[in-house]
This record gives structure tokens, C-alpha cells and sequence, in this order.
């Protein structure tokens, strides 16, 4: 297979260890004087927008930040919980740059760029250095360093954590770098304002058109290059752990301009999340993967066990993951974890009042900890209770905020009884295709973070999408973008007056008029509830030929009845926000249909893609490499038609093998 | 569509925008479940008032689970409702009785005008942490992570205060409108760390200069902010700000 002649990743020669340390060192710079002139837009506020503007506006360029939020400090990163993988080898366990590396290729189940990955893990030290130097109050030992736990896929203690809110620290942190430049009048920010569609002059990415959804009007933006920093599509699915607010919008405006889709397909449903519990029901929350260090997942062994979980014996439980996975037990990665929890729930043993729950228990080593403490404090002979009481406290330190946030949530305690939980969509591997400067197929136009496909493969592994984000703001696009910009120094501030930028303000503006003008009679609630429901029984977890078929016309058909039917009230000159959903609802039933169309043509299963079709004995997925070592990037040729060009993986540096976590 | 059978009677400020005079309006929650969030149970009513051709009611939410700080109701008098430690989003309808009725406001202060009904404009605050609330360390000047120790207490309470969202519900809390635990959270957290000692001057004086020039009122220890903060941030850290405040103004 040969790489179709529309996608060049521009990978750097020569060996793998020394392409970025070379290509950084040779890669065109801008002198100081002409970046003042060069007019950088990101949008987007999260840990890739946040760090990439901060730092591209310390460098000397012209930023200007949006965000959709009312400020720069609420982007979705905020939420993340568990961690940050760093290759620091800190615990004196073995870890390496070539390790976090090899881990990351294999987790993603073969289907990510090798030197892409391999910057990442080079990089990954920096980023805690870079955030440490913020005042980032990542968790410490008592001798004052770092401290270090683990997260699924790997067998070393490589993940940094500030308790269950790492997500928020780094995010702050990025947060205070961006509005130290802000302060400085090195950056503009525009909050409240939500991207609506990319200029383009003459093949080239020259700016936006932005919306102030406060007041409604649409504004034209400049700029030598954009970057889209606007996170992950999970919110396709309707229901998912994203914020209400995460949207499609921007990559999919750019991918109708030109720049092509990467693998939309590849999902990734993570497994331990509070389970659904009515209809009513507008989001998922997630219990951090960091869980899995402590609490050990089990099912009954009796079909519809309705035995309460405490008053059910040992030897009457079912450690499904340690059973089926002894290396890595209830570390294995996320995809692994979420099917054998579907297994066991389809097969009858699912617990809770659904059935579609899994227990998560941390008894067992409530308990061993608990003894450690005993030792420390020099007690003899302490009482069970007085045991747990000292364990408990040690869990709490780890998980409070989590255990707490279940409480409120479920209305059950998880320090006495084991939580129950569910997989549920979380995170997009998927996004605009980038080369290796991290541009897409439209020339100035660049997608950091979870907007772009590159580095998780089929599935990414825990603690390892802050490390991305943060890698591509602060380390990898301040040094790539001077490739592109060094060519365009010549050119001058485009006044937005440019018929492209009327053009494209016109096209938007009818966009804006058509919605409000249908006045249907369904809520944008719920067209985006169905196309959630489609989405999630044929194209979730597990995937099958007849059910993409289906969901593909299914999708086409609540298409044509969204723009006949939704209702969108108020008006167009305000802060609206079923306007703004209805914008955002309306891209994400045409990116459903891509992101089926992608999955039905990926004859095989890997990571996230799981075809029920292609599947081990056992149950695992099963990959074709032969046919579909390739990145599949779509490009948008008209309504509802996508054509497929390929980018062929070559691993050089990896034995590519079936993956095994036994 | 039936959820649940609670019935309750909302109240809640209608405001077009910042220029036009606000009022409450009375609106009927039918078939709400106890397991539904507050937002969830304002997601029902917003699609029964669309269902009539009618307008919903705005309000800020994103994450809804209580770490994005951006939800912002002001329930039965309360900045995020009758429980303690937890923001709107994670107020569950189980800790309402079926046929309350439930006053709805924003945010009140002049640093925190109204935007629309329940939404307000808190950009204050960014303009607050673009005055100082940073360590000025360009990417790519730091050293190895572990060449700076941080005894473990220093750290924890540096990440308790740390942990303040920027939701604003001290701000509404405030009898005076006062933003000084939210400052004092951010000047506390950067003052026990090495790294943010070097600039902990300039850092207290600008923030405050700022926070001034903003128009929030001043602290006068009546504990409100700590009672209803949700990430539960404590007065300490106002204590902390004072003796940085002091110290920086007489040197």
C-alpha cells in the first residue's frame, strides 16, 4: 500500500531518536521583528489552545484566544482527573522515552504514526518541568518530590497527579501563563465568542468568522495562520462525559473547507463511569481511571444475582479482568476493560437496577492499607474496624473528591459499598488529519490536541491526552509553525473587508437565518438525543456491517427532518443558547454519518473499533494489517459524499504484534 | 414526557439583557425524579417552555460535574443551593420535597452585571489573574521538576487553594460583594510555593489593585464566602493574602 499523493505527514528523516532533535534544531525560524507582524488565531482555550497561545505570544506573535465559555479557565480540560504520563522514571522502575513510546504504539493498537508518538514521549519530561516552574501543586512524598502512580496499559509508575483534579492544576496553570500574556496586551482574548467557519484566500487559511454569543453579531478575524484547539466530538453520542458545552463545530466547518477527517471512527468508551439512571439524563461523569490502581472490578458469578455486593462471599465473585488478563489486571487498557464489562452485562451477570453495571471495590485494599498504616503507627492487634477506619483515611487522600462526587451523584456511600459502574463514551482518538507540523490539509491551518487524530492510535491510554495537549501548545507547535510562517512574512494583514471574508460572513449569516426561520416543532434536544441513540447502539462499543448500514440511513433520514422540523426559539441578536446548540447539533448528524461510513469501512477491529464480525475465539479484537495499517482520511467532496485517501503506518522501530495483556 | 413524580414551582429571574429591568417569573416543574441534578430539572422545564413556543431560560453550566465553575444559581438565597461543598450541577433534586417552591436569582454584584436571566458577566476575574495571578516563567526555562522540594504540607495546602473553580460564589455570597477569597486563594496557593515566592510582592499588590478597580466590596470577616464556597476554600487564605498585603506595603 502506498500513501495516497493528497497526504505527505512530512516526517522528518532519519532515526526515530534523533528526527525531532534534528528537524527542531534545521526547522525555519522567524526573527523577532517580523513576529510581531504575524497574526496567529487559536481557538479554543484547553490545555492545547491555552499552552500554545501562551507560548506562541511569548515568542513574540500577535495571538488572539477564543472561547465559548465565558472564560479561558472553563475548557473541558478542566475536568480531567487522574493524571499526566511523564517518561521521568522517577520510581526507578524501568520507564524510558522508548518505553512510554512503545507502550503508547502498542496501546493504540498499532494504528498511530511511530515518530509522532515518539516526540510525544521526548517531549513528556518538559511538560512537567514546564508546569512544576507554573506552580502547579502537583501531589508529593514526604521527602518533597514528585510522586507517581499508575494507569492502565502500562507496568510502571509514570502518571503525575494533583489528587483527582489534575486536569484543573494543569489547566490553571496554562490558564495563568495565557493571562499573563493577556495582561501584557500580548494576547486578545474574545470569550463568549464561538468559531463558525474558516476564511480561506487562495488555498490558504486566512482567518475566521466568529460569533459574540452575547450579542449575536458575527465578526471577521485575520490571522497568518489558526489553530483549532477545540477538543473532542464525543458529544455526538448525546451522552458522553464531555462537557455540555464540547462541540464539533470548528474541525467540521475545516474539514467542509478542505481539511480531511482522520479516523472518526475510533472512539474511545471508557470503563468506569456512574452508570445511566433515567432518561432525564444529560451527561455521564467519569471515575478516574486511577481507580483501577485500588479497586478491583467484579461481577457475581450467578446470572441476576440480586444479593446485595457485601452479603455476596469471595469465592462467589467473578474478578473477571484478573481472570481473563493475570499481567495486567485491572490495568488493562481502557477498550479492553469496557468490552469485558459489556460481555459480562450482555451475558446476564450485570448488576444494580439495570443490570448494566459492573462493581468497582475497593474493600480489599481498604483493607491492606489500612494494615500498612496499623504497622506504621505502631498498633498491635488492631480491631477489622479499627483497620478499615486507618485504610479509609489513606483512600480518602487518594479518591476523596471522587468518592464524594459518586455519593452526590448515586446517593450510595463507596466507602462501604463498592461502586457501580458503566463505560461510556469519553474521548475522540479521531480528528483533522496533521502532518508532522501538525497542520491539516488546508495550508495555514493547524488542530492541536484532541481536535487532531495523531497520536493515540486506536486508543489512547490513561493520563496520556493532558500529556498530548500540553506537548503540542507548549513544545511542539511554537518550534513547527515557524516552518510555515517563515514563508509568510511578506505578507501583510489582509483587511477583513476581502470579498472571501463577506463571502464567508454571508454564508454563515444564511446559515443563522435558515435555523432560526424553520420554527418546527421539536427541540434541538431532541434531534440530538436520537442521533445519540443511533450513534450509541451502532456505532458504540461494538460495531457490525448490517447496523452501520442502517444507522447510515437512519442518519440521512433525521437530517432532512432537523431542517424541516427543529424549533429554534428567541432570536438571532442575542445570547441564545438553543441557537448555538442547534449550530453545533446540525454538524454533529453529518459527522455521525462520516464517522459510520469510516467504521464500515474498516474491515477489521482495533482499539476502539470493535467490528463484532472480527473478533478472536476469546473475544478480542482482531486486527488486519495486511489491509488496514493506514490512517483513513476523508475528504469532503460534497453533502453526505466522503472520499477516502490513505496514509500508509509503517512501523520500523516496533515489531507490530497482536496485542496481549494475559 | 414523565421522569418522576416531584412537582415543584420555580421561580426564577427573567432579565433580556444588562440594559433592560429584570423580574421574577413563575414557572411549574412537573414529573421531576429525585435522581435528576437541579440543571436536569431546568433541561425538563426548558423543553416543556420550547414545546410551547416559548422562551427557555438561560443559565450557564458546561462540565456539570462541579469543576468547570461555570454554573452559577443563586437558589433559595444561597449561592449553588441548600448543600454545602457541591456547585448546582451536583445539587440533586433529591434534596428538594415534592411541592417546594424554589426561588431561582444569578449572581448579585456590580462587578457581576447580568448578561441574560440567570447568566452573568464574571470576566472580572480573568481581568483579576491577568493582573498577577501567574509565576513569570516563559515555556522551555524550567529546570528538572524534582530540583525543587515542596515539603508535602506546603504542597496540600497549596492544592486546597489551588482547588478554587472561579465560579464567583463567594462574590454572591458576600454581603459587601467582596472577591477577596477568590484572590486570596490564588495569592495564597503561588505564596506558599517556591516558585511563586519571587513575585509574591508585586503579585498581592497588583491583584488587589485590580480586584479594587473592579468594583468588589470589601472583607469584613463575615465568613459567608467559606461557608458556600463549593470547593469549600478556606478563610485562611484571606488571612494569608492580609499578612502578604501588609508585608508587601511596607517594603
Amino acid at each position: 500500500m502506498a500513501s495516497s499523493p493528497k497526504l505527505n505527514a512530512k516526517i522528518p528523516e532519519g532515526v526515530l531518536e534523533n528526527k525531532w532533535t534534528k528537524y527542531r534544531s534545521t526547522v525555519h525560524l522567524v526573527n523577532p521583528a517580523n513576529k510581531r507582524s504575524l497574526e496567529v488565531i487559536v481557538v479554543g482555550s484547553g490545555l492545547a489552545g491555552a499552552s500554545a497561545a501562551a507560548s506562541l505570544a511569548e515568542m513574540g506573535y500577535k495571538v488572539k484566544v477564543l472561547c465559548f465559555q465565558d472564560s479561558p479557565r472553563r475548557a473541558h480540560s478542566i475536568a480531567a482527573q487522574g493524571g499526566i504520563n511523564a517518561a521521568k522514571n522517577y520510581q526507578n522502575d524501568g520507564d524510558s522515552i522508548y518505553r512510554l513510546f512503545y507502550d503508547t504504539i502498542k496501546g493504540g493498537d498499532y494504528r498511530a504514526r511511530e515518530a509522532n508518538v515518539h516526540r510525544l514521549a521526548e517531549v513528556s519530561g518538559n511538560i512537567i518541568d514546564q508546569c512544576v516552574a507554573q506552580g502547579v501543586p502537583f501531589a508529593r512524598e514526604y521527602g518533597g518530590t514528585l510522586s507517581n502512580r499508575s494507569f492502565g496499559g502500562t507496568q510502571v509508575q509514570r502518571t503525575f497527579y494533583a489528587a483527582g483534579q489534575t486536569g484543573q492544576q494543569l489547566l490553571l496553570g496554562a490558564y495563568s501563563a495565557l493571562q499573563r500574556q493577556v495582561g501584557m496586551g500580548a494576547v486578545q482574548l474574545l470569550a463568549r465568542h464561538e468559531m463558525m467557519d474558516i476564511v480561506k484566500i487562495d488555498g490558504k487559511c486566512r482567518g475566521i468568522i466568529a460569533r459574540d454569543l452575547v450579542t449575536g453579531k458575527l465578526e471577521r478575524h485575520f490571522g497568518h495562520a489558526v489553530l483549532l484547539c477545540t477538543g473532542g466530538y464525543g458529544n455526538v453520542f448525546y451522552l458522553s462525559t464531555n462537557a455540555m458545552g464540547s462541540n464539533v463545530t470548528a474541525i467540521w466547518k475545516a474539514h467542509k473547507k478542505g481539511a480531511f477527517f482522520g479516523n472518526p471512527c475510533y472512539t474511545q468508551i471508557h470503563p468506569t463511569c456512574i452508570p445511566v439512571s433515567g432518561d432525564h439524563q444529560s451527561k455521564l461523569t467519569l471515575m478516574s481511571e486511577s481507580l483501577r490502581n485500588d479497586g478491583r472490578i467484579w461481577v457475581p458469578k450467578k446470572q441476576g444475582d440480586t444479593r446485595k455486593p457485601t452479603e455476596i462471599p469471595e469465592e462467589e465473585r467473578d474478578y473477571y479482568l484478573e481472570r481473563r488478563y493475570p499481567a495486567f489486571g485491572n490495568l488493562v487498557p481502557r477498550d479492553v476493560a469496557s468490552r469485558a464489562a459489556k460481555e459480562r452485562c450482555d451475558a446476564g451477570y450485570g448488576v444494580g437496577a439495570s443490570k448494566m453495571a459492573v462493581y468497582l471495590d475497593f474493600a480489599a485494599n481498604t483493607e491492606r492499607y489500612g494494615k500498612i498504616q496499623a504497622t506504621k503507627l505502631n498498633l498491635h492487634n488492631p480491631s477489622k474496624e479499627e483497620i478499615m477506619r486507618l485504610g479509609k483515611e489513606v483512600v480518602k487522600e487518594k479518591y476523596g473528591n471522587l468518592f464524594d462526587m459518586y455519593k452526590q451523584i448515586t446517593g450510595e456511600d463507596p466507602y462501604e459499598l463498592p461502586m457501580r459502574i458503566y463505560p461510556a463514551v469519553h474521548y475522540t482518538m479521531g480528528g483533522l488529519w496533521v502532518d508532522y507540523n501538525l497542520m491539516t490539509t488546508v495550508e495555514g491551518l493547524y488542530a492541536l490536541g484532541e481536535a487532531n487524530f495523531s497520536d493515540h492510535g486506536a486508543n489512547r491510554l490513561g493520563a496520556s491526552a493532558l500529556m498530548q495537549g500540553l506537548a503540542d501548545g507548549y513544545f511542539v507547535i511554537p518550534y513547527t509553525i515557524g516552518e510555515y510562517l517563515s514563508e509568510e512574512i511578506r505578507t501583510k494583514a489582509i483587511p477583513t473587508d476581502h470579498e472571501a471574508f463577506v463571502k464567508a460572513e454571508a454564508e454563515v449569516q444564511e446559515r443563522i437565518s435558515k435555523l432560526m426561520n424553520i420554527k418546527g416543532t421539536k427541540s434541538v434536544d431532541h434531534f440530538h438525543k436520537r442521533l445519540g441513540k443511533i450513534m450509541w447502539d451502532k456505532c458504540g462499543m461494538a460495531r457490525n456491517k448490517e447496523g452501520l448500514n442502517w444507522a447510515i440511513a437512519e442518519i440521512r433520514k433525521l437530517k432532512e427532518e432537523f431542517w424541516k422540523d427543529v424549533r429554534v426559539p428567541g432570536e438571532a441578536n442575542e445570547l441564545n443558547p438553543e441557537l448555538e446548540k442547534a449550530h453545533r447539533v446540525a454538524d454533529f448528524i453529518e459527522l455521525g454519518e462520516l464517522m459510520c461510513i469510516d467504521a464500515l469501512d474498516r474491515n477489521e477491529s482495533c482499539g476502539g473499533h470493535f467490528r463484532e464480525e472480527y473478533q478472536t475465539e476469546e473475544g478480542e479484537a482482531l486486527r488486519d494489517d495486511e489491509k488496514y495499517a493506514y490512517v483513513a482520511a476523508w475528504e469532503f467532496k460534497n453533502e453526505g459524499s466522503f472520499e477516502l485517501h490513505k496514509e500508509e503506518l509503517k512501523y520500523e522501530n516496533i515489531k507490530i504484534a497482536a496485542r496481549s495483556y494475559k | 414526557m414523565s421522569h418522576g413524580n416531584m412537582n415543584l414551582t420555580l421561580k426564577v429571574w427573567k432579565q433580556k439583557n444588562k440594559n433592560e429591568r429584570g423580574r421574577f417569573e413563575t414557572y411549574q416543574a412537573k414529573g421531576i425524579s429525585p435522581d435528576m441534578s437541579f440543571l436536569e430539572m431546568f433541561d425538563v422545564v426548558n423543553e416543556g417552555l420550547i414545546n410551547e413556543g416559548k422562551e427557555p431560560i438561560a443559565f450557564d453550566h458546561d462540565c456539570r460535574e462541579g469543576i468547570c465553575g461555570m454554573c452559577s444559581m443563586y437558589i433559595n438565597g444561597r449561592p449553588h443551593g441548600p448543600k454545602e461543598g457541591i456547585t448546582t450541577c451536583q445539587l440533586h433534586m433529591r434534596s428538594f420535597k415534592d411541592g417546594d417552591t424554589i426561588v431561582v436569582e444569578p449572581w448579585r454584584s456590580a462587578a457581576f452585571p447580568v448578561i441574560k436571566d440567570l447568566v452573568v458577566d464574571r470576566s472580572s476575574f480573568d481581568r483579576i489573574m491577568a493582573a498577577g495571578g501567574f509565576v513569570s516563567v516563559n515555556t522551555g526555562n524550567a529546570k528538572d521538576a524534582n530540583n525543587i522540594l515542596i515539603p508535602k504540607d506546603d504542597a496540600d495546602t497549596a492544592f486546597n487553594a489551588a482547588a478554587c473553580i472561579g465560579c464567583g460564589a463567594c462574590v454572591a455570597a458576600c454581603k459587601n460583594a467582596s472577591a477577596m477569597l477568590f484572590v486570596s486563594a490564588k495569592v495564597s496557593q503561588l505564596a506558599l510555593l517556591p516558585q511563586g515566592k519571587i513575585e509574591a510582592k508585586n503579585r498581592v499588590l497588583n491583584m488587589v489593585k485590580q480586584m479594587d478597580e473592579e468594583g468588589f466590596g470589601n472583607c469584613t470577616n463575615t465568613g459567608a464566602c467559606e461557608a458556600e464556597c463549593p470547593k469549600e476554600i478556606s478563610l485562611e487564605n484571606i488571612a494569608r493574602m492580609n499578612r502578604e498585603y501588609l508585608g508587601a506595603s511596607l517594603t
